[in-house]
């Protein structure tokens, strides 16, 4: 997608041997160490790495804005300047950096609602940039930002001038704030995940938006990211981190094609294919519809959250349910478990309708069918040991005291962690850990069907490959039926049998797993096909 | 538990300390029968007449002070004690209700708890005092009365904010009863904020104590109680301000051992959470 650069040009922007310390009994000395990397203008060098990789702790040293308590340890940050000269970031007090940032470094932030006032229109926030910096006069301050915003492939670039972020999308709240870091034409754009909190459309856009500006405004763009697709589709040089050392630095053919170290072989193979995989059925499987749902809505108000949906499930098989945020994937999610009211229609599990159970009937069929949640950190009480939120979970499933205790030992060993780790609260685990605690939690019910609520979309590739394959697992060793929530394409291609698109509280499409992914027939479906990033490279 | 190793917690719990060992070894602890008239308005280490010291003077009808502010710890402490923890209980329960369950139980519990927050305290006091006449047992209903809407208020907002979590929703896909949601699941996650508060409250109570005592409407006469002692010394206190300093001094060294306390807990759970 992006045009390659023949002659190296001289870095605008150069690391060399680059370390941050971190506080004395943090869980390893250095924030990142002895990294060294050269941003050329007009590029765009992504740097990806799993969380704690150090990868944002890198782009808040480029901004002069470590957070309280961390401090540059050695190394040099040199941003060039045609009038000035080397400029040295790491002598610069807090005064200098003021002119540094916005003028000649910006930044585009992870969470554009949450970057953007939201008592004041976005036109008068992008005037604002410039107020600050004492470019331009009030009367032609406007004018400016409603170019900037037409700049930016915004629709209807007066109202949009006039809106409050509450009236705007995420992605038009994202390319406002683009609009604001370029406001003072920067050298330098860094982009901390910039589209991780998007919808795929919408980042698809944002993406394409920011590979367009840069071959306009030829500024050198360091793009932070864990997704290896975004990576494919715009990336120059990919420099690869783990736990704040520098792995790789190379072209994106050279990474993405021909990895050289072990761990950017292992970060790539993690990703999910767009490919279906074939799917083996499960050995011994009852025949027969394990879930049906007939004409299931949920109104509020004069809101229609789910219109009725009809959808069956196979014992023993994977229905994944993709959709964008807002598509209503998540009340279908909370109804079948019946932590929301029906509207209406009816939910029959194994031949027990759970829409219309109440009281005591209810709370007994529940079992029937558990949840695993989207946040690891949320999903667990923190005040309980892991090992007794599962045996209590057991308990209610009919155990004994002491056949809880037993099943809840067997199954946090059954999903990869020790025994041992009974009696440890929440805290002592990584997200991935405590995602398995959840899912412990829910087979200690002895469930028909598991529902799973964008239980992978938290966690790192790598996690996330083996919590999918452990569910796979327990799908063939127990005969689960599982309902798979998710807004990746990807991950659903590899997990599911079948596969419902939804979108605006409907189900447009339901069909087998590989006629979605290579035939798919509403143009919804297609345009999210279309979407999803690095479909050719990876 | 370093970070419950500050001054502050140590000087509020050692204040707080030494009153309720004063309350429990009174009768050891006291010189004298805190009832028994002996020398009227005898200074601050006059010797009394059957030996023996009166260390911080007698009162009007010639009791020790000393020794009735060592027995008027113990209707404080007993007092302010059950009378928190009975506003406690009260204002618990509604405000799981309330927060858990929404609608219209909260709109009629946040409604009445308002209408009496919306009363000045001391008068609450005063008209539950005066309709029920002054008894031990009414001072803890009128402080019940009066201190249980705060505690609702708190622990409402928790129990509305925790019942949006993934675990509590966890626990209601496993069939788990509503009353073990309320006080296994959410009421545990609350103990943090609700320590600090009780303390403070266990101050407010003392004060409030102290001020009906003060106004006549506390411990009947002639029980020695700390207000009480202050009110009846309170038209002499120029010539013998050794009658009204004393106990207020009484007073004011629970309440500040119960602040120092509060705000110390406080700070360290907030040095926890930034986990330094």
């Amino acid at each position: 997608m992006s045009p390659k650069i023949m002659t190296p040009e001289p870095p605008i922007l150069s690391v060399k041997s680059l370390s941050v310390a971190l506080p004395a009994g943090a869980d390893r000395p250095f924030a990142i160490h002895d990294i060294s990397l050269d941003l050329r203008p007009a590029e765009i060098l992504c740097v990806v790495g799993e969380s704690g990789s150090g990868k944002s702790i890198l782009s808040s040293t480029m901004m002069g804005a470590l957070p309280r308590g961390l401090a540059i340890q050695s190394g040099d940050l040199t941003l060039s300047d045609k009038a000035l000269g080397d400029i040295d970031l790491t002598a610069l007090s807090e005064r200098a950096w003021r002119t540094i940032r916005g003028r000649r470094i910006a930044m585009i932030p992870q969470e554009p609602m949450a970057a953007l006032n939201p008592s004041a229109k976005v036109g008068r926030q992008i005037e604002e940039v410039f107020a600050i910096h004492g470019r331009l006069t009030p009367k032609t301050r406007p004018a400016e930002a409603l170019r900037l915003i037409k700049e930016m492939h915004l629709p209807d670039p007066e109202r949009i001038a006039a809106s409050y972020p509450h009236q705007l999308s995420g992605g038009q709240c994202q390319r406002i704030c683009i609009a604001m870091a370029l406001a003072l034409s920067p050298d330098v754009l860094i982009a901390d995940e910039p589209t991780t909190a998007l919808d795929v459309t919408s980042q698809a856009q944002v993406l394409k938006l920011i590979c367009e500006l840069r071959d306009i405004h030829r500024q050198a763009v360091l793009f932070i990211t864990h997704d290896l697709g975004v990576v494919a589709d715009i990336a120059d040089r990919i420099a690869v981190m783990e736990k704040g050392r520098l792995v790789e630095v190379g072209t994106a053919e050279q990474i993405l094609k021909h990895p050289r170290q072990p761990y950017t072989q292992a970060l790539i193979a993690a990703v999910p294919s767009f490919e279906p995989k074939p799917r083996a059925p499960v050995p011994n499987a009852k025949p027969g519809h394990c879930l049906e749902v007939d004409g299931l809505s949920k109104t509020y108000g004069r809101t229609r959250a789910l219109k009725p949906a009809n959808l069956t499930v196979e014992r023993a098989t994977t229905l994944a349910v993709v959709g964008e945020s807002g598509s209503g994937k998540s009340t279908l999610a909370r109804l079948l478990v019946r932590l929301i009211e029906p509207s209406d229609g009816t939910a029959v599990v194994n031949g027990h309708d759970l829409a219309r159970l109440r009281g005591t009937a209810l709370r007994q069929a529940r079992r029937r069918i558990q949840m695993i949640f989207q946040d690891p950190f949320g999903s667990l009480n923190p005040r309980r040991s892991v090992g007794g939120t599962i045996a209590r979970a057991a308990e209610l499933a009919g155990c004994t005291r002491q056949e809880a205790e037993a099943r809840a030992k067997a199954l946090l060993e059954r999903v990869g962690l020790s025994a041992s780790a009974y009696a440890r609260r929440p805290a002592a685990f990584s997200g991935g850990q405590r995602q398995r605690v959840g899912i412990a939690r829910a087979l200690a019910m002895r469930p028909d069907v598991l529902i799973a609520d964008e239980s992978v979309s938290a966690l790192d590739v790598s996690v996330q490959a083996q919590v999918l394959t452990l569910l796979r697992e327990l799908q063939m060793e127990l005969g689960l039926t599982i309902v798979f929530i998710t807004h990746d394409l990807r991950v659903a291609a590899q997990i599911s049998d079948r596969v419902a698109v939804m979108r605006s509280g409907e189900i447009v499409e339901l069909a087998d797993t590989a006629s979605i992914i290579l035939d798919p027939q509403h143009p919804y479906t297609r345009a999210l096909i279309a979407a999803a990033p690095g479909r050719g490279a990876i | 538990m370093k970070h419950f190793r500050r001054p502050t917690i140590l000087i509020g719990a050692g204040l707080v300390g030494v009153w309720v060992l004063v309350a429990l070894f009174a009768p050891l602890l006291a010189p004298f029968d805190p009832l028994k008239s002996l020398t009227p308005l005898a200074s601050p280490g006059a010797p009394a007449p059957g030996g023996g010291t009166f260390w911080l003077g007698t009162d009007l009808l010639g009791r020790d002070i000393l020794s009735r502010l060592i027995y008027g710890a113990r209707p404080v402490v007993a007092l302010s004690t059950l009378a928190t923890l009975t506003a406690y209980t009260v204002g618990v329960s509604a405000g799981l209700l309330a927060g858990y369950y929404g609608r219209w139980i909260d709109t009629g519990l946040s409604f009445l708890a308002n209408v009496i927050l919306s009363f000045p305290v001391l008068v609450l006091y005063i008209v539950v005092i005066v309709a029920l006449g002054p008894s031990p047992i009414n001072v803890v209903i009128a402080v019940t009365f009066a201190s249980a809407p705060a505690v609702f208020r708190i622990v409402r907002t928790i129990a509305a904010d925790l019942k949006q979590r993934d675990f509590i929703a966890a626990a209601v896909i496993q069939g788990e009863s509503a009353w073990r949601i309320l006080f296994i699941e959410i009421l545990p996650n609350a103990t943090g904020p609700l320590t600090v508060d009780f303390c403070l409250r266990l101050g407010y109570t003392t004060i409030i104590i102290g001020a009906l005592g003060f106004l006549g409407l506390g411990l009947p006469p002639p029980a020695p109680d700390w207000g009480g002692m202050v009110n009846e010394g309170r038209a002499l206190a120029f010539a013998f301000p050794h009658l009204v300093i004393f106990p207020c001094l009484a007073i004011s060294s629970l309440v500040l051992g119960l602040s120092l306390l509060a705000d110390g807990l406080n700070e360290a759970r907030d040095a926890q959470a930034r986990g330094s």
